[in-house]
């Protein structure tokens, strides 16, 4: 078994394992931190098909930015201790059928499939092609969805401040 | 190398954390933790579209770049749902779904 199936094996086990304790868990501050893991897995298999730019984007973005601002909102509106009650048993079953049964037919779809899966090159984009790209606006240039982008950040940024802020006592 | 590992491998994990998201997203009553799991799926899918990225248009960076506007647009919608979660909590005092109903006639 060489280093990129043995790296492969641990990151996808410790996604699937994180995955479901994440939805599992009945502390809520557990589940963020399962959920932290889960991420840090994923920017490891960034960092395994050699994207590692993207993965630095993971690892700052969604580990240190959503998950800190999850953690901010559940230390806000729960008490710490606070166990979830446990969920129906019938909920559960109905909804482990249909997750099942989607996640079965996916799977024998995906595998049936058979795609031709021979890697050309496995180099890694350099900063300088990422940039230039992000910025060109000719053929594999992304210029208007980074616009697109920056707004809908400016806009997310205005409502979510107008959203949270406190109603003045009438 | 990264060949002896098949694309439908990388499929099948991701799958697999989509359809966990989902069961999360029907099993949750708090509105958080509905929130991570919408992340998970996010997730997931992102995964998908950086492994076809380098297996099957290894010169290109469509995938890529999709990666890194989703994962954006996930910061966007986090921030606003974190939002309006911190408004229903002062509204209501707490922020289970079944128990904020009051828009229900």
């Amino acid at each position: 078994m060489s280093i990129h199936e043995l790296m492969f094996y641990v990151f996808s086990g410790m996604i699937l394992l994180f995955s479901v304790l994440t939805v599992t868990s009945r502390r809520i501050l557990r589940a963020a931190v399962y959920l932290l893991f889960v991420l840090v897995s994923t920017a490891g298999i960034y960092f395994m098909l050699n994207y590692q730019f993207l993965a630095a984007v993971q690892l700052t973005l969604y580990a240190g930015g959503i998950v800190v601002l999850i953690i901010f909102s559940i230390l806000l509106t729960s008490h710490i201790s606070q166990k979830f009650e446990p969920i129906g048993i019938k909920k559960m079953v109905f909804s482990a059928l249909a997750v099942a049964a989607g996640a079965v037919l996916t799977i024998m779809t995906v595998v049936g499939y058979g795609f031709d899966s021979t890697v050309i090159t496995s180099e890694n984009p350099d900063m300088e092609t990422i940039g230039l790209s992000l910025l060109s606006y000719g053929k594999n240039g992304y210029v208007l969805p980074f616009e697109v982008i920056s707004i809908l950040l400016l806009a997310a940024m205005v409502a979510s401040i107008v959203i949270a802020k406190k109603e003045k006592s009438q | 190398m990264l060949s002896e590992i098949p694309l439908s491998y990388f499929l099948v994990v991701s799958t697999l954390m989509f359809f966990i998201g989902i069961y999360g997203f029907l099993t949750r009553k708090n509105l958080i933790t509905i929130l991570m799991a919408v992340e998970l799926i996010l997730n997931s899918v992102n995964i998908n579209f950086v492994a076809f990225n380098r297996y099957l248009f290894p010169n290109q960076l469509e995938g890529h770049f999709f990666s890194l506007f989703i994962i954006a647009v996930a910061a966007a919608e986090a921030a606003v749902a974190i939002a309006i979660i911190i408004s229903v909590y002062r509204r209501y005092s707490n922020i289970d779904v079944e128990r904020v109903d009051t828009m229900k006639y």
